[in-house]
């Protein structure tokens, strides 16, 4: 008997969600990256804006601090790991039994991501706020802009999701895909923000990113958050979110047929 | 002498591994380029906005970008490897082998694995540097080479001790691969001079996991901005450091009990 999916959603929610629990150390210590890198960055570019005197660009002190704890926050919330584990799981063999389940495995990669992700919730959240007590930011967005921020952060979350689970596909084509992982992370800090504002980049660079998705995954949430965007801004942000999610879904649903019918089960 | 040639076994042994994998050769290549490119094009971001960073000039931030990029090859060559083996030998028990063999056991551990690729690593950061103390107008004498040499050499024997202390914790606490991921973390920190930190995490990253003492002080002792203190200092924190990792690793010999019969 078929069930709904609402049921297989729940039970698939739980298992994941006492799976990631038994891992809870191993959880902890894989923030410790998500939360040091935004954070010598903003050091990094707090000691630019001495130097010169308070501000770098249209940011002062308190802006560049509330950028980077945001910056860490929707990162949190939008990072995936899929492209780490999808070349282990075809060189394994472990993808014959995600294979049997009768259910496309995106759904339980998005159900164990949103499972981790709530349980390190509870670490990433009184981090951020001993942040904000730390280094003294300034945060005071209008109501409509708090109100939209969680929109485009769940937005950006399904946009990032599908565009990296179709670069995990490459696995099935490429036997090692550590090297392209790592070129792809490196576009990502560029060009979603986490390493500078947008702002701070080059004109050029800064044109170019907006006909990529990354500025829509991690930078968009963040500065409507911070209050830096008009409404029209706003709104052609989430046409983007929109307009990425429907391509990375539409790229999965491609990749995925075929990388199946290229898969040879090894490992028995 | 005989660590010397023992050490030399091991390499061509490694060597030899690796060149049934040539093409892991150009791979590398390509990915070492690609950090230190990224590495670069951060540092060209920043000085868009300003002449400085914290007193360091451009020039001096890509010499800390080349002595990050050599000490991590230096580090990989068959430090860090060799390390991550000597954790899992100890969970699974395959230590055994290493204990039966009649070397001392601690350099055999230190030098198990080495993956000859990191040298591009070297090879690049040296490039790095040289290029920009050549780039860079003032000369530099041969008071900051020696400098530099000194506090090299200081620095990998403090990361050499310090990855000994942190393995040699497996031996009590077995599931410890975990703990790589965080030196791995705080090893980034160390892309950009210290003193940009505060207090306290300066002095997290130079007592606890001391990566200051690895990129800051040599890149400091090269262009020249370093106290005289701090070139006696590194020695000296070496040399005590190496004897405790010592005395630390005999003790968790002890504790090991051989889990795999």
């Amino acid at each position: 008997m078929i069930r709904g999916f609402g049921d297989i959603y729940r039970t698939l929610f739980a298992l994941e969600l006492s799976v990631m629990f038994q891992y809870r150390a191993a959880v902890v210590i894989w923030l410790l990256g998500l939360v040091l890198q935004p954070v010598i960055l903003m050091i990094v570019w707090l000691t630019v804006a001495e130097s010169k005197g308070g501000a770098v660009g249209d940011f002062d002190a308190g802006e560049i601090a509330a950028y980077f704890i945001a910056v860490m926050l929707v990162n949190h919330v939008t990072f995936t790991w899929h492209m780490y584990e999808m070349g282990w799981r075809v060189r394994s063999g472990f993808f014959n039994s995600i294979l049997v389940q009768p259910l496309h495995p995106w759904h339980r990669d998005v159900l164990q991501n949103v499972a981790y992700k709530v349980l390190s919730l509870g670490v990433m959240l009184p981090v951020a706020a001993l942040l904000a007590w730390y280094f003294e930011p300034t945060l005071d967005p209008p109501l409509w802009a708090v109100l939209a921020f969680f929109p485009a952060l769940i937005l950006a979350f399904l946009a990032r999701f599908f565009l990296e689970w179709a670069v995990a596909l490459l696995a099935f084509w490429i036997t090692d895909t550590s090297g392209l992982n790592e070129l792809y992370v490196a576009f990502v800090v560029v060009l979603t923000g986490s390493m500078a504002p947008l702002s701070f980049m080059p004109e050029l660079l800064q044109t170019l990113s907006t006909w990529t998705p990354f500025p829509w995954m991690v930078s968009f949430p963040v500065e409507l958050l911070l209050s830096r965007l008009t409404l029209d801004e706003a709104l052609h942000g989430f046409v983007m979110q929109g307009l990425w999610i429907v391509v990375g879904f539409g790229v999965v649903q491609l990749a995925w047929r075929r990388a199946v019918s290229r898969y040879s089960a090894v490992g028995a | 002498m005989n660590a010397l040639r023992l050490l030399a076994i091991f390499f061509r042994l490694g060597a030899m591994n690796e060149v049934q994998y040539r093409v892991n050769f150009w791979i590398h290549l390509l990915r070492s380029t690609m950090e230190l490119g990224f590495a670069l094009f951060a540092v060209l971001i920043i000085f868009r906005h300003t002449t400085h960073l914290n007193g360091w000039q451009p020039v001096e931030m890509v010499v800390l970008m080349g002595v990050w990029t050599l000490m991590s090859g230096l580090i990989g060559v068959t430090v860090q490897p060799s390390m991550e083996k000597l954790i899992e030998d100890v969970r699974e028990g395959t230590l055994d082998f290493t204990l039966t063999k009649p070397e001392e056991s601690q350099l055999l551990v230190s030098i198990s694995q080495v993956r000859v690729w990191r040298l591009v690593d070297v090879v690049l950061g040296s490039m790095t540097i040289v290029g920009a103390l050549w780039w860079m107008e003032r000369a530099t004498g041969g008071r900051e080479i020696l400098g530099f040499a000194m506090t090299l050499a200081a620095g990998s024997v403090i990361l050499y001790s310090f990855w000994l202390m942190l393995s040699t914790m497996s031996f009590w606490f077995v599931r410890i691969q975990n703990i790589l991921m965080i030196f791995h973390s705080v090893y980034d920190a160390a892309r950009w001079p210290v003193t940009i930190y505060p207090t306290w995490m300066q002095a997290i990253l130079t007592f606890i996991v001391p990566v200051a003492f690895a990129v800051t002080v040599p890149a400091g002792a090269l262009v020249g901005r370093l106290s005289m203190q701090w070139v006696v200092g590194a020695p000296a924190l070496a040399a005590v450091l190496l004897v405790a990792s010592r005395r630390f690793w005999r003790i968790g010999l002890r504790h090991y009990s051989g889990a795999s019969a």
